[in-house]
């Protein structure tokens, strides 16, 4: 079917369009919620059951690493609405600075991310034949950090399909096909980044800051 | 319905193939591999999921042929082992959830509810090739040696013991999965937003209802599963062991995740088939569907309450017995808008006009079986009973009665009876007739033994078994040879159909829904003109159209009652 | 084309509690078995009202309102409200009848009666150990004592086993890293099948045997009969001094150097250090060996070292038997998941408890 500029050939009309889309991907980001919710009750369940180990492994972590995540990550945020109103202010160049900033904090968040995960295999704690951690619990401390790992490895898969998304937008952006009236893919790919930051926002306290002063 | 262009008058002479269809609008390959035409997506996943079926019906077969004899003399424990788990793997995330969704569904919706495609054309496309993909690794998983876990994948069997293939089936799933999400999501955005004018919510047929609760289930239910095989796969190759005892993983919680996703999908295999059921019924009694809107809220009310019931797989698994009860109760629950169902389809024949034609044959033998293995699932959902049946081949029974005698029936009504709009033509009507029977007998003699092999203790998953159960196993094997041929007749005739058939015409039957007001094949766009609907959905009454002649009844009720809410 | 090359043993002799002249079920050899047996028989009762319900119900009609040429066309029929309320409450009620039957059969069946004969089973790929209280191994069989109530606790050494004996009508997941239990009262003498019902790799299908139902007398001879070598307490013992275990925890009565005494430990309560008070069941007691940071007695210290990986699932089942041979509280009902029983009356020698 034909498409007459954002009007793809089998809707009515640009409304049902948008619409349409919108829904679509609110619809997807509930499945996303269920993704990573099998992930949540895994931690649930074993938070309750090793408590203190939970606790001892999260020591481990550093929180202020994690809290300049959390930080930029809603930094990232503030900078992707802004874009989104930059393009219902059909303000082109605008659209697409906030776009960049955008996926600059996100390439900080993963790099720092990434300067994080050194670490933890240089201190032993990598689940597996080298995993190493002192005290009677360290089996369960194991198992936190492969959910850790699990976790914030599945978030910042996220991130980095979300790096993607944005370039895609950034690029027909610059072409100035959100500055012409219809901006739904702007919005829609802002609400995936919202919800990106929103995992994160879940993620840092139940991983860096349970037990934090024992 | 009315649409802007009226059906032509009953035809004087033969039906014609209309010039321009779909299937001839252009030619070659890439035409179809590159399609986003909902309706040849749909032949593109008929294509597919006939493919997986042939391959995990084979692998029936050698089960069948090993339980011949109780010591097992065609293949020792190890190939066994991975037969029936591929065979499992396979019919169902290969096989039944995809096949009405992705065949039926695709092709139908929009013409149902007048649109011109699905919401999103393109993500169609691509969830046929996602498809493919993750059925790809289970196809190199199976030809590297296989898998022996059981469908289900229980750790820490399938996360550290088991020596095969896992890692590459179940990431195969895993991709797969978004396949079945992302249809899902299709269904739910397309009936929100791409409904024609007059098409309200309470004129949507029955098929489209179904489909809908079925898509928030896989959507709901998907990602679930998704992320506990991703954690199989990422505790077998990279150490990350959330299940293993040896850490302090917890069994349990492998099979929670499991079951929350594995009972929903149960309904994932059944509702469409139900959609499908309740159109033919309609049809082939030619009058409106009794308690139209108990049935769609019915299957929103099995969508529902089929999150709430997957504890019922673990009365034995070391739960509390709290938990159980709980379970149980929510299990008998959700037999009760099933239950509604069938008393709804069954009221739709009072009063009809009743004709057995194939499809009508196919929905009937839906209703059949569909109560019987309803019914057993009773014994399940009890925990006193369930203790004794649980794990023997009384469940094997139980869930085949659903799954083959309900959705493979189902599945094979639906397509005889759009046959004719997807291809433009009919199948020989005796022979297809005499292949439901064949496998409604087939089908019978191969699964009822079971329930009997069940209470007298054969476990499931058994190489070899005690020579007492030999009996049973060999009239089930039996059974499953004259299965087996009926299947086969289908695939022939309905390829000889497709060049041989008598042209069907528009609406041949005919019946009320808004794809038989196009014609049969559709042309790409599906209606010339937007339509616009005023009907009620199965009102064969008010449909001088159809050009079926008035009863010759001397007496008639009065026909509105007026404040009828469910009942209508 | 691989066949078995042996066919095992149990798989060559036919359970003769199959063959009558009606084999819809198996022999009822237990206490529950009549009762599963009759509820059972009430849904198939209900399975076969309803199917045989709706089947004449779709042939009479169709037969009825037939097409033909007077009848090309149905009636448009209005629904009923009342009808469907009723045709949902009525299944909805015996539903609610089935779902409590069953409950109370199953909660009986969950719920080990207190004083009965404690076997310890341990499941390995693709094997039964069973350890009789005072002594006795056996493997792939179980021996028990007519009309006496016994209770299994099993555990498995590696993936997730089941534990079937259908003439029973009893079942029990057996788990890696945690204690369930089975109970059940032979009523028949006889060899029963055992079979595992949970899919546990290559030779699951091979992993089973008997349950063989003797009289009492019998069971007290066929128990003095073998001997295989040490008792499981002697067993414990031995492992007790080869692991150090008196370095802290002592052995006599009162408290160890630096850990508490286990005389009197098994079945008392005991409160932690986190304020909570546990039972010392088997669970308990296989926590604070393998595990035993989880749970610190009050006043002690975390100091104990784990000894998973040292020891295997049968010595912690010896040690048990040692340590209960330092004096236990009285049964409390079954330990596990089971609720709560009166205490059986039992003379003891009252026992230091912490």
């Amino acid at each position: 079917m034909e498409r007459s500029g954002a009007l793809f050939g089998h809707f009515r009309d640009l409304d049902q369009q948008k619409q349409t889309a919108s829904l679509g991907m609110w619809v997807f980001l509930m499945t996303e919620v269920m993704f990573f919710g099998g992930l949540f009750l895994a931690y649930t369940i074993y938070r309750w059951k090793y408590h203190d180990a939970f606790g001892a492994a999260s020591r481990e972590l550093d929180v202020s690493l994690g809290a300049i995540n959390t930080g930029v990550l809603i930094l990232s945020s503030f900078t992707m609405a802004l874009g989104v109103w930059a393009s219902e202010m059909r303000k082109r160049k605008l659209l697409c600075i906030f776009l960049i900033a955008t996926m600059v904090l996100g390439g900080v968040f993963l790099t720092v991310k990434g300067f994080e995960y050194a670490q933890k295999f240089e201190h032993h704690l990598v689940p597996g034949p080298n995993f190493v951690f002192p005290g009677p619990e360290s089996q369960h401390a194991e198992i936190f950090f492969a959910l850790y790992f699990l976790m914030t490895g599945m978030h910042a898969v996220h991130m980095i399909i979300g790096e993607g998304l944005l370039l895609v937008l950034l690029i027909y952006a610059w072409k100035g096909s959100f500055t012409g009236g219809y901006n739904a893919p702007i919005e829609n790919g802002g609400l995936y980044w919202h919800f990106v930051d929103i995992v994160w926002i879940f993620l840092f306290p139940l991983l860096y800051l349970i037990d934090l002063h024992h | 319905m009315s649409t802007t262009n009226a059906n032509p008058p009953p035809a004087t002479s033969p039906p014609q193939m209309p010039r321009e269809n779909y299937l001839n609008a252009n030619y070659g390959i890439r035409s179809w591999l590159f399609t986003t035409d909902h309706k040849r997506i749909g032949l593109l996943y008929l294509f597919s999921v006939t493919f997986y079926f042939a391959l995990g019906g084979f692998f029936a077969l050698l089960i069948r042929l090993q339980l011949l004899t109780p010591q097992g003399w065609l293949v020792g424990p190890d190939t066994y082992n991975r037969l029936f788990t591929m065979h499992g793997v396979i019919m169902i995330f290969f096989f039944l959830i995809p096949s009405i969704p992705s065949v039926l569904g695709n092709f139908l919706i929009p013409l149902m509810i007048g649109a011109k495609d699905l919401a999103f054309p393109k993500l169609n496309l691509l969830s046929w090739y996602i498809f493919n993909i993750g059925a790809a690794f289970a196809l190199y998983s199976i030809v590297t040696g296989g898998i022996d876990t059981g469908w289900t994948f229980y750790t820490p069997y399938s996360s550290i013991y088991s020596n095969s293939q896992v890692s590459a089936a179940v990431i195969g799933i895993f991709i797969t999965g978004f396949s079945s999400i992302l249809t899902g999501l299709n269904f739910i955005v397309t009936v929100h937003t791409m409904r024609a004018p007059g098409m309200t919510w309470w004129r949507l047929p029955i098929f489209v209802w179904s489909h809908y609760a079925t898509s928030i289930i896989m959507i709901l239910g998907t990602p679930v599963l998704a992320i506990t095989l991703l954690m199989v796969a990422a505790e077998r190759l990279l150490h990350l062991g959330v299940f293993d005892p040896r850490l302090g993983g917890d069994p349990l919680l492998f099979q929670h995740l499991f079951w929350f996703y594995s009972h929903p999908a149960v309904y994932i295999m059944i509702l469409p088939a139900m959609g499908v059921t309740t159109e033919i019924v309609a049809t082939f009694a030619r009058k409106n569907l009794y308690g139209y809107k108990a049935v769609a809220i019915a299957s929103l009310g099995i969508a529902v309450i089929g999150f709430l019931v997957w504890g019922h797989h673990m009365f034995v698994a070391g739960t509390s017995i709290y938990a159980a009860m709980i379970f149980s109760l929510l299990s008998y629950l959700v037999a009760i808008p099933s239950a509604v169902k069938v008393f709804n389809w069954t009221a739709t024949l009072y009063r009809g006009s009743v004709s057995w034609q194939t499809p009508m044959l196919y929905a009937l033998g839906f209703i059949g079986l569909f109560v019987i293995g309803g019914m057993t699932g009773l014994f399940l959902a009890s925990m006193g009973a369930d203790v004794h049946v649980h794990d023997t081949y009384f469940v094997i029974a139980h869930f085949h009665y659903i799954m083959v005698g309900g959705a493979v029936m189902g599945y094979l009504g639906g397509l005889h009876y759009w046959w004719p709009k997807i291809t433009g033509r009919m199948y020989p009507e005796m022979l297809s007739r005499a292949a439901a029977i064949i496998l409604f007998v087939g089908f019978n003699l191969t699964f009822f033994p079971q329930f009997v092999l069940g209470y007298l203790g054969m476990p499931r998953r058994y190489a070899t078994y005690p020579p007492e159960f030999q009996v049973l196993n060999v009239f089930s094997t039996a059974g499953a040879s004259i299965l087996g041929l009926g299947y086969l007749l289908p695939i022939i005739y309905f390829i000889w159909s497709m060049r041989y058939g008598p042209v069907a015409g528009p609406n041949p039957w005919p019946a009320t829904g808004l794809e038989w007001q196009t014609s049969s094949p559709p042309p790409t766009e599906n209606f010339e003109t937007t339509p616009i609907v005023t009907w009620e959905p199965y009102d064969f009454e008010h449909r001088p159209d159809l050009g079926l002649p008035k009863p010759e009844r001397a007496k008639r009720k009065p026909l509105e009652a007026p404040g009828l809410e469910l009942g209508e | 084309m691989r066949t078995l090359t042996r066919t095992p043993e149990f798989r060559q002799e036919p359970d003769k509690a199959v063959e009558q002249t009606l084999p819809l079920f198996p022999e009822r050899a237990s206490s529950v078995a009549g009762g599963v047996d009759a509820f059972f028989l009430m849904l198939v009762i209900v399975a076969v009202f309803f199917s045989v319900l709706i089947g004449v119900a779709i042939f009479y009609l169709s037969f009825k309102y037939r097409r033909r040429p007077g009848n090309q066309l149905g009636d448009l029929v209005p629904g009923s409200q009342v009808l469907e309320i009723t045709w949902m409450v009525i299944p909805f009620m015996i539903a609610m009848v089935l779902f409590a039957w069953g409950a109370k059969l199953y909660v009986t069946m969950r719920q080990s009666p207190s004083d009965a004969l404690e076997i310890y089973v341990v499941g390995k790929q693709w094997m039964w150990k069973i350890q009789h209280a005072d002594g006795r191994r056996e493997f792939n069989e179980l021996h028990v004592p007519v009309n006496r109530d016994v209770q299994l606790t099993m555990i498995s050494e590696d993936v997730i086993h089941d534990f079937f004996v259908p003439a029973f009508r009893v079942k029990m997941d057996v788990l890696p890293g945690r204690y369930t239990t089975l109970w059940f009262r032979a009523t028949k003498t006889g060899r029963y099948h055992l079979f595992c019902s949970q899919y546990c790799g290559t030779n699951h299908s091979l992993m089973g045997g008997w349950v063989i139902v003797m009289e009492p007398s019998e069971y007290q001879a066929w128990l003095a009969g073998g001997s295989n070598g040490e008792s499981p307490e002697a067993a414990g013992q031995r492992l007790f001094t080869q692991l150090a275990c008196a370095a802290c925890h002592g052995e006599g009565p009162g408290p160890g150097p630096r850990a508490p005494s286990l005389a009197g430990l098994y079945r008392s309560t005991v409160k932690l250090s986190d304020g909570r008070t546990v039972a010392a069941d088997d669970a308990y007691l296989r926590e604070s060996i393998l595990d035993p940071g989880a749970k610190i007695v009050a006043g002690y210290d975390n100091i104990m070292p784990t000894f998973q990986g040292t020891v295997s699932e049968d010595q912690l089942v010896q040690l048990f038997a040692y340590i209960k041979s330092m004096g236990s509280q009285p049964a409390q009902g079954g330990s596990g998941e089971t609720g709560r029983t009166a205490p059986a009356a039992r003379a003891e020698p009252a026992a230091p408890v912490q």
